[in-house]
């Protein structure tokens, strides 16, 4: 597995390429592949969502959209492996909360991951259509270092997702 | 996640507590699963559910998938506006038995 780059870089780097250099960064969480670790991750989200100003459907709904996120990294990009690394970019700007999320895993191929159809009831496989159904947008980006991957999602203000 | 199995003469009532997520969902799973495998109705009490994701969605939909197969009764019991939330956005709150209060749920069970 390629080592991570440092903390500074691995937001500057993405800030800078993504043009959002008018963008404030709030907190930036860096973590282990592990799935008992999201409870920080989520702790982290819900407290800088209060922080921009969102109400509590709105919290509720951005810890749900960067907890799954960050499931799929761990399920799909990193096998479940532990000792991969997430990193969690929360910012804002004058429109919405930015949340970028890093993985140092093989590049997945975007064009494949869709949400399924939910007409019918089985396990699994919703992750994508809950980020979608709450998150005003989604989507990866190229991540500037050419490896592993960049999943950027944002929530505008003043757009209640209830 | 904590949790408490009591019987009751109409079922047998999984009380879960805390968060059901990537972590703790295959507790849930395994949990439901083995209630559902002794025959009986099995009502899961949410109220004390803090935080739930798709995993533990996936868990709840399994013992379902499992407790029809089974024939047996499975509902769900106390869900929080914000689970609630999370069942209705997979479009699953049509799909379970879902009632205010354990003892609604337990006067429609069998």
């Amino acid at each position: 597995m390629t080592s991570p780059p440092s903390l500074e870089s691995s937001v500057s780097d993405v800030m800078a390429a993504l043009g959002e250099r008018d963008a404030e960064l709030l907190v930036e969480l860096r973590v282990p592949s592990c799935p008992d670790r999201l409870r920080l991750v989520r702790a982290g989200v819900s407290a800088a969502a209060q922080l921009c100003g969102f109400g509590s459907d709105d919290v509720c709904d951005i810890v749900l959209a960067v907890d799954e996120a960050c499931q799929n990294v761990i399920r799909h990009a990193y096998k479940s492996a532990p000792d991969g690394v997430i990193v969690v970019a929360l910012l804002r700007d004058r429109h919405s909360m930015i949340v970028l999320l890093r993985d140092f895993a093989p590049t997945v191929d975007a064009s494949r991951i869709k949400p399924r159809s939910l007409d019918e009831v089985r396990p699994g496989g919703i992750g994508v259509h809950l980020i979608n159904e709450v998150m005003d947008e989604s989507g990866f980006l190229p991540p500037p270092s050419g490896h592993g991957n960049l999943l950027r999602m944002a929530k505008r203000f003043g757009v209640t997702g209830c | 996640m904590k949790h408490d199995v009591r019987e009751e003469a109409a079922a047998t009532v999984v009380a879960l507590q805390g968060d059901i997520d990537l972590s703790t969902s295959p507790q849930a799973r395994s949990l439901l699963l083995d209630q559902i495998k002794k025959g009986k109705a099995v009502l899961v009490d949410m109220g004390g559910v803090s935080y739930i994701d798709s995993s533990g969605v996936a868990s709840l939909v399994e013992a379902l998938q499992g407790a029809r197969k089974n024939k047996i009764d499975f509902r769900l019991a106390g869900v929080s506006p914000a689970a609630m939330r999370v069942l209705s956005l997979a479009r699953l709150d049509q799909v379970f038995a879902i009632h205010d209060s354990v003892e609604d749920a337990l006067a429609n069970a069998g």
